[in-house]
């Protein structure tokens, strides 16, 4: 084209490949729109569903992308590769099971006063999530983040008469504006020292600046990042937040906060720390010999941070009599679990990661599903409200049972394979204490998952009346068991679809245009 | 046979769970009978194998191999495969396995509530156990493993006695901690092998030629590692078999579990641990068996003993039987420890010889229980009188369980002894003391229970009935039949015995 449209540079990008992104934003302003027009106490679940067809599109268009040739847009500010793509699939379908919950959570009269804004703030922090996939430059991916954070601190409050909702949306925010501070000081440090923004461009001027005396503060701002990053997966030591705010949000939210919202701060934290640390190499002045870096020190403090969450998570777990509030300690500690790969680096660090999201994605979809239907049925989110659930809504119960073993990693589920490749990268990197810690803390978290099929099972409810199950909550149960259970069984379709259509190695090809 | 007997065999379970799962709630007759009956698919399936098993083979027979699950490296792929396939050591325990399911759902009639969901799950166990046995690689083992486990929660915790929740609790967290050691040397095993397979990593951990033996070549497997991984290993399998101080969880869940679960645990269940480490700690470390053969001797000793004196003070019928098992169990380990033919046949004849006494004795307990309410023999007393037949055979198994000649666990015993006093004189004469306890222990416990004055109130209890006399005459005549015909046991293995015993001991 040689620059002959009045568009210049722009008109040569490749757009299409953003139509994922557009579909979406576009869905969120129609439904603002929407809302602004109808009529006020119109029924506001047809925005739900439009959101959610939406939310198909954009899947359609992601499955489209994927197996392409790496695209890159304004410099990486936009980028499109294997891994953006698997991580956009995972937010999607996280958002789409979000979506179905909350229509028979969401209630006018209620609880949710505007619910309009529920869903497009909803569609806003996908877009966000989806931003911080698939970008290669700090300054998108912070917007990307802030985009999430804030859509998120709006969602947790969106209960306005709660004081729970209300004291949860507050903590969320103060704690979330301080690891966000953190880890902008953190990146400010590399931009200082490297002059750009641009992930690749950092990483190859970061090696010169490493080995000419700045390790201090290239190590500064690592920790520094990742201790603000680690906020976003509510890993330790910025997890205290989780147990509050998954307590005082509505619990469609807290499942968007346990899967969607976790899963992009993995996106982030692999994207930033890969690209960008991922070739500094220590010199060994003796013998003339490189170590990278990444894997041979800084691998280490990941790991201590992995082994950390799933020690404090599983521990406090246990003394949980909240149901929310030990599905957030179960969440830190599988946080810890999904660092693993991060922190062993082996060639299948990537495909271990999206396995196990899968895998988490499907059981804490379904239990946070069914978690919501059971509190809000005795009015409590004591643990103690699943008691007798077996004989109230006994394929509830059962599809509970297998969502609890997937997450303690038990066959026959997503989760034991998940748990099972996961593994493996310990035992190839040798660090057996950390294997040591994750099945240790594994057999510690039987303790709270099996009290929860205890109480469905072996005690006797206070009503023997059965449960009505809506329909919206019976189909995300129904796919989340029968994606659980077959992923279980066969692991293989899953494991050679990420192998073959998600290259890592795309990653680290710098844009070609 | 075609190749697909074994695979059909181990989910043959499944066919009475399907089945089960269409049977209304409110049917409690057609339910029990239902899942009694789909216990004898496998039972006929595993009878027919017996008939067609080939002694004179070497190595695993009717393999059937799945390609399963491939882990893609780079371009390759680890392949994780579904291979099922038996040799003589895992025939007579899968005999047992189905004999053992089958009385176990009889005795399981007296199972007063949820009756569709105890036989559910008492056929997800009976599977899991079948493939425990069948399988040919450590992956599959684990998974039929965590399926007799998770199952066994329910079933502990939900039918049971007042306390059941804590005890299911306890069992589950033993077991789980014995699972996730396990777990971790069969990760560590498939990354320094490369493979699953039991066999394949048993030749490459053996053969001289195999690089993982040869100092100085890639993927040679250092002696301290090979410890490591071995003493893993028997701290997992101790819990499951379990060893002195480990035995904890059993105490409680045979006090408080129903009767045909404990059945099955005792009967089936403790013996996963003894194949295992046969299977995998001898046959894999052959070196470090053989080295610390003192060591298994001394554990085993110690359960003997232990066991056998805390037996002898129990009042509760149940408790003594636990620690009985705990004594027999240390039997297992004093053959495995002798290195040699006879031990080794001493301690697989020993698994099955207890695993149908131990059946057989729970069974009566059962019977007494529910006839008088309790177990305790200070509450019990003369009840030969009443129930004539329950007491016969009460005296008759214990008789076999104290090792009677002629019986089941003379043999056993004997042969264990035999080979252990080839090779560790003292350890053996001191265990043998506990073989003199065990008489004691045995019948001050029947006596107790049978003899002596009777109560007002157990006079006219009823004796055993048809259906339950069924259970007992068919355990108690394979209990004899063992002990005056051990070749029915013995012929399958030798040639299985021959592959393993060469390499300890060798």
């Amino acid at each position: 084209m040689n620059g002959a449209s009045k568009w210049g540079n722009l008109a040569q990008y490749d757009w299409t490949v953003m139509s994922p992104e557009f579909t979406i934003l576009g869905v969120a302003t129609l439904l603002s729109l929407l809302d602004l027009v109808m009529n006020k106490n119109s029924d506001r679940r047809i925005l739900a569903w439009i959101g959610f067809i939406g939310i198909l599109i954009a899947g359609y268009f992601v499955v489209q992308n994927t197996g392409q040739n790496v695209v890159s847009i304004l410099n990486d500010m936009y980028r499109l590769d294997g891994f953006a793509n698997a991580f956009k699939l995972i937010f999607l379908v996280g958002v789409a099971f979000v979506f179905l919950i909350s229509i028979s959570y969401v209630d006018e009269k209620q609880n949710v006063k505007h619910s309009g804004e529920y869903y497009y703030l909803m569609l806003m922090a996908l877009l966000g999530a989806m931003l911080m996939a698939s970008s290669a430059d700090l300054i998108t991916l912070f917007v990307g983040l802030e985009l999430l954070s804030i859509a998120s601190y709006i969602m947790v409050g969106t209960r306005k008469n709660h004081i729970q909702s209300n004291e949860s949306a507050f903590k969320y925010v103060v704690s979330g504006g301080i690891a966000s501070a953190v880890t902008l000081y953190g990146m400010s440090f590399i931009y200082g020292l490297t002059g750009s923004t641009n992930l690749y461009i950092m990483a190859e001027r970061l090696s010169n600046v490493f080995q000419n005396g700045f390790d201090f503060l290239v190590y500064l701002s690592f920790f520094l990042m990742l201790v603000g990053l680690a906020f976003k997966i509510s890993a330790v030591p910025y997890h205290m937040w989780a147990p509050d705010v998954y307590q005082g949000a509505p619990t469609p939210i807290t499942a968007f906060l346990s899967v969607v919202s976790k899963a992009a701060g993995f996106a982030i934290i692999l994207r930033i720390f890969l690209i960008i640390f991922g070739n500094l190499v220590n010199l060994d002045m003796t013998n003339g010999q490189q170590s990278s870096v990444l894997v041979d020190t800084l691998g280490l403090y990941i790991a201590i941070v992995a082994g950390a969450s799933m020690i404090i998570g599983n521990t406090l777990a246990m003394r949980q009599v909240n149901i929310k509030r030990m599905m957030a300690y179960s969440g830190i500690a599988q946080a810890g679990y999904l660092l693993v790969p991060f922190a062993t680096l082996t060639v299948l660090m990537f495909e271990q990661t999206i396995f196990y999201l899968v895998a988490y994605l499907l059981a804490n979809m379904g239990a946070f599903a069914i978690i919501m239907l059971v509190n809000r049925d005795r009015q409590t989110e004591d643990v103690k409200s699943f008691a007798g659930l077996y004989h109230r809504a006994p394929w509830m119960a059962i599809a509970m049972t297998f969502f609890l073993l997937s997450l303690a990693g038990l066959p026959i589920s997503a989760g034991f394979f998940g748990k099972f490749y996961i593994f493996m990268s310990t035992i190839v990197h040798s660090s057996y204490w950390l294997a040591g810690i994750m099945l240790a803390t594994s057999v510690v978290s039987y303790f709270y998952y099996f009290s929860v099929i205890r109480q469905m099972y072996m005690r006797p409810g206070q009503t023997e009346a059965p449960l009505k199950v809506p329909f919206t909550i019976a189909a995300v149960v129904l796919v989340a068991l029968a994606g659980t259970i077959a992923v279980g069984i066969m692991p293989d379709p899953v494991l050679q679809y990420i192998h073959h259509n998600f290259p890592l190695q795309q990653m680290f090809q710098a844009s070609g245009q | 046979m075609a190749n697909y007997f074994l695979t059909i065999l181990t989910f043959s379970p499944l066919l009475g769970v399907l089945l089960l799962a269409f049977v209304p709630k409110s049917l409690p007759g057609t339910i029990k009978a239902l899942g009694t009956l789909a216990t004898l698919v496998p039972l006929v399936l595993a009878l027919m194998l017996y008939a067609n098993f080939n002694s004179a083979a070497e190595g695993l027979q009717l393999v059937q191999q799945w390609n399963w699950i491939n882990i893609p490296v780079g371009d390759q792929a680890i392949p994780i495969n579904f291979e099922v396939g038996i040799d003589g050591l895992s025939m007579p325990l899968l005999v047992l396995t189905t004999v053992i399911a089958t009385i176990s759902a009889l005795a399981a009639l007296t199972v007063n509530k949820r009756w569709k969901e105890f036989y559910i799950l008492f056929l997800i166990v009976e599977m899991g156990m079948l493939g425990v046995f069948t399988s040919a690689n450590l992956f599959q083992f684990f998974i039929f493993f965590e399926f007799t486990i998770i199952p066994m929660f329910f079933m502990m915790g939900i039918w049971g006695y007042k306390d059941r929740e804590k005890a299911s609790m306890k069992f589950l967290l033993y077991n789980g901690v014995g699972s996730a050691i396990m777990l971790i040397v069969f990760v560590a095993l498939f990354i320094l092998m490369g493979t699953l397979n039991m066999e394949e990593i048993k030749q490459l951990l053996t053969s001289p030629m195999s690089p993982r033996n040869v100092p100085d070549m890639q993927g040679f497997i250092p002696e301290s590692l090979r410890l490591g991984l071995f003493l893993a290993l028997l701290a997992a399998f101790a819990i499951k078999i379990p060893i002195v101080p480990f035995h904890t969880w059993m105490l409680k869940a045979y006090q408080e579990a129903h009767p045909a679960v404990i059945m099955i645990s005792s009967g089936v269940l403790i013996k996963i641990g003894g194949y295992a480490l046969i299977r995998m700690n001898a046959a894999f470390f052959p070196e470090w068996m053989e080295q610390l053969s003192t060591l298994i001797a001394v554990l085993g000793v110690i359960n003997i003993l232990y066991g056998a004196v805390l037996a002898l003070v129990q009042d509760e019928l149940k408790l003594m039987l636990a620690y009985s098992s705990v004594s027999h169990m240390g039997i297992v380990l004093l053959g495995l420890a002798a290195m040699n033919a006879e031990g080794f046949q001493g301690a697989i004849f020993q698994m099955v010889s207890h695993g149908l006494i131990a059946a057989l004795m729970f069974y009566i307990v059962a019977l007494i229980h529910e006839r008088t309410g309790t177990s305790n023999i200070r509450e019990l007393g003369g009840l030969a009188k009443s129930m004539p037949i329950i007491s016969g055979i009460l005296l008759t198994a214990m008789m076999a369980s104290a090792g009677l000649p002629g019986m089941s666990g003379f043999i056993s015993e004997f042969m264990s002894f035999v080979g252990l006093f080839g090779t560790k004189p003292i350890i053996a004469a001191i265990g043998a003391l506990g073989i003199i306890l065990t008489a004691v222990y045995l019948l001050r416990a029947t006596l107790g229970a049978t003899f002596g004055p009777i109560q007002q109130k157990h006079e006219s209890l009823s004796d055993a009935q048809a259906i339950e006399v069924v259970p007992m005459v068919v355990l108690l005549s394979l209990v004899i039949l063992i002990g005056i015909y051990p070749a029915v046991l013995s012929e399958p293995l030798q040639t299985t015995l021959q592959n393993i015993v060469p390499r300890i001991g060798g």
